[in-house]
């Protein structure tokens, strides 16, 4: 099994998907800032534009609404766009042509008018970047019926979840980890795509069920190490996107093991964790020992310095802690 | 603005058809203030009486595949770029028929088949979509230009700059219309648009115009120069067509109280789209006013037909209610 064992970083993983959707479907470009030879920020699009060329990795001015909207214009009339947005903070500058456009059009236009785009940005805190550069604003979108949402959570979910990204007719957002643009996995070399709307079983379980978004997966499957050194049997499941969301598999699995902790990177209140929780409490109440857990990022702007940001996201051992009142071994 | 009194040389038969145009715009907005006033209409609708110059001028400088984009008073452009009475006023009412199945309404009525990419109900809300329909015409190699209608109200939005901007550096095939009707929404422009409104456009380096859009051959000769440019890969252009609605912001507006009565009567009498196209034909002996009332007759006739089509077409059923919501 040569594929199995060939490993990519995330970064490479989402650059090897986008690369591969456009040499396959000729109307799938790239628009935003510093995409092109600069090969962005983040390193994630270094070469695409020479091999595509500057028509389709096009570089805008720094006017997230404008290339949104452009974006959006564009996949009403035959391409199929993939929108970048540098920063997940930065979606607050693109809400219209997110919200009340891309979202909207195919249903206010009676289904006529699809929206196939993708709008491709990130999440996550501990870069150092401060409050206007961290955000994991992935309930935002989450909440707009005509939106889809897709949170990968490793370089094998990178890249199948931008190739479903990319083939859906409807507007998806994907929110990429920056923290894990570095992180080496699995990635087949072959082409697969990942369903939405259908959970991954990260690690099965007995005594307690940790649904992990995104970057809070590997901290769900390391705090799971920690609870099976002290006798606890730790389920970790990530639904790979919120919207669709995977409600049964949520509620199997807390019915299963009776306990559910919800952890997502997201501000806690009215967060992501909130209608994950809400959905195991109203599908598997009968089965469970103990209310929902839900652990997301603390209330407040995300600070600079590095020791009082850690203390703002959930951790390994954070949930560990929680997971052991539930199991009633606090 | 360009005061030149030229008089474009064209066809009767377009004139006289630019004239049906006009006449059915307004014909159907008169219409849909009575169903309002009859409180046959849920909600409200922003009606375009005394601007259809400007629609029907542009609207014929376009092919049927080009795109337009529309705004909250948008009835005009889409019956302008070919929409049907019946199924207008079929979404007017939210029924089954209507071009969005009851889905959008009056803000929202949107007809791939005539290049119509939608009304939009955030004002300045589809800047970037006709923008992102020219890119889109320009990759695909399609010859299609798009047209982008908002009004003097949605210069107060930055997106449009932006989208300008991108626009002008990549040479796009769009034609940004802005139908000045001196106020947005119940606030005269004045106190609203800081310095020279073309001289935004060109601080861009796109080619701009100003226009009486009250005159549908001025609007229409100019388009058709603007159109030729964007097709033969010049770029973007700017036009702005001086107009006036004859009604209030929308059809609950009724007290006008931000302007004087003898504002609107010197437009409405002094300034008619329709009474300029149809005196100058006259004028010119082409014409005369039989031709005209036959027209608006005819028009007549077809509004009618069309809202009982739309008074006795059924709802959309229930279970539509979650349909559409993806592709």
């Amino acid at each position: 099994m040569p594929d199995a064992v060939r490993e990519l970083t995330y970064g490479e993983a989402v650059r090897e998907a986008i690369a591969e959707e456009m040499r396959r479907d000729p109307r799938v470009f790239v628009i935003g800032e510093d995409v092109a030879e600069a090969g962005h920020p983040f390193k994630t699009l270094v070469g695409l534009v020479q091999e595509f060329g500057t028509e389709r990795i096009i570089d805008t001015p720094i006017s997230e609404p404008g290339y949104a909207g452009i974006g959006v214009g564009a996949a009403m009339t035959g391409m199929r766009p993939i929108v970048d947005v540098m920063f997940g903070d930065f979606i607050t500058l693109t809400m219209d042509q997110m919200v009340n456009q891309a979202a909207k059009v195919h249903y206010m236009s009676g289904g006529k008018l699809k929206v196939p785009i993708v709008f491709r940005t990130t999440l996550g805190a501990t870069r150092r970047s401060a409050a206007q550069h961290s955000q994991s604003l992935q309930a935002w979108v989450s909440h707009v019926p005509g939106l889809k949402v897709a949170l990968p959570s490793s370089p094998y979910e990178a890249k199948g979840l931008m190739k479903t990204a990319i083939r859906d007719d409807s507007p998806v957002v994907i929110f990429e980890d920056k923290m894990m643009y570095r992180v080496k996995g699995p990635v087949p070399a072959e082409d697969y795509t990942i369903p939405f709307g259908v959970a991954d079983v990260k690690r099965a379980g007995t005594d307690v069920t940790i649904v992990a978004t995104s970057s809070m997966v590997q901290v769900a499957l390391g705090a799971a190490t920690m609870l099976e050194k002290i006798g606890i049997s730790a389920e970790v499941i990530d639904p790979r996107t919120t919207a669709p969301l995977d409600k049964q598999a949520l509620i199997d699995s807390a019915k299963k093991t009776s306990r559910a902790i919800v952890v997502d990177e997201g501000y806690e209140r009215y967060g992501v964790t909130a209608e994950l929780a809400s959905v195991i409490a109203e599908g598997a109440f009968y089965h469970l020992d103990a209310p929902v857990k839900r652990i997301g990022a603390m209330d407040v702007p995300v600070p600079f310095s590095p020791v009082l940001e850690d203390l703002t996201v959930p951790s390994e051992k954070m949930v560990f802690e929680a997971a052991k009142a539930l199991c009633g071994k606090a | 603005m360009t005061t030149q009194t030229i008089e474009p040389r064209m066809e009767l038969e377009q004139n006289l058809h630019m004239y049906r145009q006009m006449a059915k715009i307004r014909a159907f907005e008169e219409q849909v203030n009575e169903l309002y006033k009859g409180a046959k209409m849920p909600g409200l609708a922003h009606l375009y009486v005394g601007e259809e110059g400007v629609a029907v001028g542009v609207c014929e400088a376009l092919r049927r595949d080009d795109f337009i984009t529309s705004t909250h008073r948008g009835h005009g452009h889409c019956l302008a770029k070919g929409a049907s009475v019946n199924r207008m006023f079929a979404e007017l009412l939210g029924k089954e028929p209507g071009y969005c199945r009851g889905k959008g309404g009056s803000m929202h009525i949107a007809d791939p088949e005539t290049g119509n990419l939608g009304a939009n109900a955030i004002v300045g809300g589809s800047a970037g979509i006709a923008t992102g329909a020219a890119l889109s015409a320009k990759m695909r190699g399609s010859g299609q230009v798009a047209a982008c209608f908002f009004g003097d109200g949605a210069l107060g939005q930055g997106v449009l700059y932006e989208v300008m901007n991108m626009a002008s550096l990549w040479k796009l095939p769009v034609i940004y219309v802005c139908e000045n009707n001196l106020y947005g929404e119940y606030t005269p422009c004045g106190e609203t648009i800081a310095g020279e409104i073309l001289a935004r456009a060109r601080a861009f380096g796109i080619h701009a115009e100003s226009v009486d859009g009250q005159d549908v051959q001025l609007v229409n000769a100019t388009m058709k120069r603007l159109v030729e440019r964007a097709r033969r890969g010049e770029g973007p252009a700017f036009l702005e067509c001086k107009t006036y609605r004859y009604y209030g912001h929308h059809v609950g507006d009724v007290n006008r109280e931000y302007r004087t009565k003898e504002e609107e009567r010197e437009w409405m009498t002094g300034h008619d789209p329709l009474h300029t196209l149809a005196s100058r034909l006259t004028a010119h002996g082409l014409a005369d006013e039989s031709v005209f009332e036959r027209i608006r007759t005819d028009v007549q006739a077809e509004i009618d037909s069309g809202v009982q089509f739309a008074l006795a077409a059924p709802y959309p059923e229930p279970s539509e209610v979650d349909e559409d919501v993806y592709a």
